[in-house]
């Protein structure tokens, strides 16, 4: 039983990382249409910007400075390179942030150099222990802080009047700016908020293992994470993301024991597998809203 | 029509496989120039393009179901790799280390490949079919990294991460083409067979989208209800378009490494879709002769930054410098996506086009 809560704090702990990287993905997705693939390049770029930071001011004024650095990196890209690219197909902006991205992450690379940088953040590996458990502090720091982060944007989407203008132009675009809302903002502030996520997020998975050239590839877990809970749906990047985390902890712990023939690190993929059972059954995920077409 | 070349009076002709005279005249003389190649230069050099000639077959696939149809697929290299451990694998030795049938004969291990990886498409097809825009390409990623674990895992076939297989042997009427004969050395004739491959398989494909079945697929890409309106079945074309590309990627895949020998599980990674997906767009989506500009483009690209460092002296050759030959590459292929999608969308393609119709206006091209 131990196991299985070790296993399933784990999993909500590295699931709160995809949900912040899936809620910047669907934040661009449902101002702009787009799926940014630069997520990566932000995590890491802030993750390196913490590393350089923290030794300087100390890992916790580190962590909010870069958020906004990255955030203000963000919305930078967004205003030269895709404000652009607007009314063009989407599929040719979102290769374009591929685009982006490679050359983010190149020049950040440039940064971290072949050794692994620390972010110095306070947790390490220790553990701590609750009901009887020892689970890490860091995941329950990134549970906690994702938790608050959430709040907070659902009441900023919610209670203020730019979050209404962002809701309004998901909703549609050209009605919003008939209404007055200038379009262009809502695209800029959606990049930097994605971008300050994704930066949070880079500082998690750093904590504990640290920031090396491969730290990237965690972003795209965050894909899955999306498709699961529906490309235009905030609560269902939050519950996508906690699932890919658990189902990914579950499968580590387990399917050793219960299926080995599937080799193992066969959990780095089961998040891919649980996408594609999913989308069998429900082809815009579990609470996307289903596209309706007329002629 | 004496005299008047480009008046077309049937619809025939106006669809026919070379409808112009320059364009009858231009492939003749590529084709010539394509073969008199091995002659001229070095072996390394035509081993480059021998492998740029297999990535266009490649793309091509590709082009077929996200330019032509307008599927978006990020799951090209997973249908490659089925189609490279398939000629590989039919081909190996049956004592080696890794699997092996010892099929060593080239069109059967070819054929073979491209129809594995066409059943594999059509496996995804069910699935496919139902998405549409992004779903769909994030589902065809999704492909990639379950493709790259099973390789990863599959020692008995691949051999292993890091440790590899020999690639398929590339072998016609008993004769090995990888080795030197008398006439030719073996990249010469390697050289040469991935250029009637890729003549042969152009032609069908150019042949495929000129006919009901590509006017299926572009009224499917342009807009697919309407397309479903006037009675194209969707799923039928979609699941077709998949089946085909991945025909395609399976044929370029067990070629892909014949010219090297040796592969190992993890060159099927993200970046060879991002690279084909590259190849598409940079050469201009929609066309067989842009993929195959777009193919050779980027398969030589590596090659023209590697003489970069002689020109500007502050990019180093090897790994350690401030700026290595391999930062350079990995940006420059970003940038150029997204330097062709924003100046020119048609890609080399568009800019042939344009210089086209400058001479074929000259003097008053205005």
């Amino acid at each position: 039983m131990s196991e299985f809560l070790q296993s399933l704090i784990r999993g909500l702990g590295s699931g709160s990382i995809y949900a912040l990287l899936a809620l910047g993905f669907v934040i661009i997705y449902k101002s702009t249409r787009v799926i940014s693939f630069a997520q990566p390049a932000f995590m890491l770029a802030g993750a390196v910007l913490v590393s350089y930071l923290a030794a300087e001011v100390g890992f916790f004024v580190a962590v909010p400075v870069a958020a906004v650095l990255i955030a203000a990196l963000a919305l930078g890209v967004e205003r030269t390179v895709l404000r652009p690219m607007i009314g063009k197909p989407v599929f040719v902006v979102a290769i374009i942030t591929i685009g982006v991205d490679v050359v983010v992450r190149v020049v950040t690379n440039a940064f971290i150099g072949l050794d692994v940088r620390q972010v110095g953040d306070p947790w390490g590996l220790s553990t701590v222990s609750l009901l009887g458990v020892d689970v890490q502090q860091r995941y329950l720091v990134m549970l906690g802080t994702t938790v608050v982060v959430v709040a907070v944007l659902f009441a900023f989407f919610r209670f203020s009047r730019i979050g209404l203008a962002m809701r309004a132009v998901a909703y549609d675009q050209e009605v919003a700016l008939a209404q007055g809302i200038s379009v262009g903002s809502v695209f800029a502030l959606s990049w930097a908020i994605a971008g300050g996520l994704a930066a949070l997020a880079g500082v998690f998975v750093a904590t504990g293992a640290g920031v090396d050239q491969q730290l990237w590839v965690i972003a795209l877990k965050a894909l899955p994470a999306i498709i699961l809970g529906g490309l235009d749906s905030l609560g269902g990047a939050v519950v996508g993301g906690l699932a890919v985390g658990v189902v990914e902890s579950l499968v580590g712990t387990y399917q050793g024991d219960v299926a080995p023939w599937l080799g193992p690190n066969f959990a780095l993929v089961a998040p891919y597998v649980l996408m594609l059972i999913v989308l069998l059954v429900r082809p815009y995920g579990l609470f996307g809203s289903k596209e309706v077409e007329r002629l | 029509m004496k005299g008047r070349p480009e008046l077309y009076t049937s619809y025939a002709q106006d669809t026919a496989f070379l409808n112009t005279r320059p364009k009858r005249a231009w492939t003749g003389v590529l084709v010539v120039v394509a073969l008199l190649m091995p002659f001229a230069i070095t072996d390394d050099l035509l081993m480059l393009l021998a492998t740029g000639f297999v990535a266009a077959i490649g793309a091509i696939g590709l082009n077929i179901v996200t330019g032509y149809a307008g599927q978006v697929s990020l799951g090209h290299a997973f249908f490659l790799a089925i189609g490279a451990y398939t000629g590989a694998a039919l081909s190996g030795d049956p004592d080696g280390r890794v699997l092996g049938f010892g099929v060593t004969s080239l069109p059967v291990w070819l054929l073979a490949s491209g129809l594995v990886a066409a059943l594999a498409g059509l496996v995804v097809a069910p699935i496919a079919v139902r998405l549409r825009g992004l779903y769909l390409a994030i589902v065809t990623l999704g492909l990639v990294f379950l493709g790259e674990h099973i390789f990863r895992e599959w020692t008995s076939l691949t051999g292993g991460p890091g440790v590899g297989r020999p690639a398929a042997v590339p072998e016609l009427f008993g004769v090995r083409l990888d080795r030197p004969s008398e006439l030719f050395t073996g990249p010469q004739q390697l050289y040469l067979l991935m250029f009637v491959l890729l003549v042969i398989f152009g032609v069908l494909a150019r042949n495929l989208v000129r006919s009901r079945i590509g006017r299926a697929f572009a009224a499917v890409r342009d807009r697919d209800l309407a397309a479903a309106v006037i009675g194209v079945d969707l799923t039928r074309y979609k699941a077709l378009a998949f089946a085909v590309s991945s025909f395609y990627a399976g044929v370029a895949g067990s070629l892909l490494f014949v010219v090297n020998g040796f592969f190992d599980p993890g060159s099927f990674g993200l970046l060879l879709s991002v690279q084909y997906i590259a190849m598409v767009l940079i050469g201009g989506a929609g066309t067989i002769s842009g993929a195959i500009m777009g193919a050779l483009f980027i398969t030589l690209l590596p090659r023209i930054t590697r003489e970069l460092p002689a020109v500007l002296p502050f990019i180093s050759a090897d790994a350690t410098g401030a700026v290595t030959v391999f930062q350079v590459e990995a940006v420059l292929y970003g940038l150029l996506i997204v330097v062709f999608l924003i100046v020119e969308p048609r890609g080399l393609f568009g800019i042939w086009v344009r210089v086209r119709n400058y001479w074929r206006t000259w003097p008053f091209s205005y």
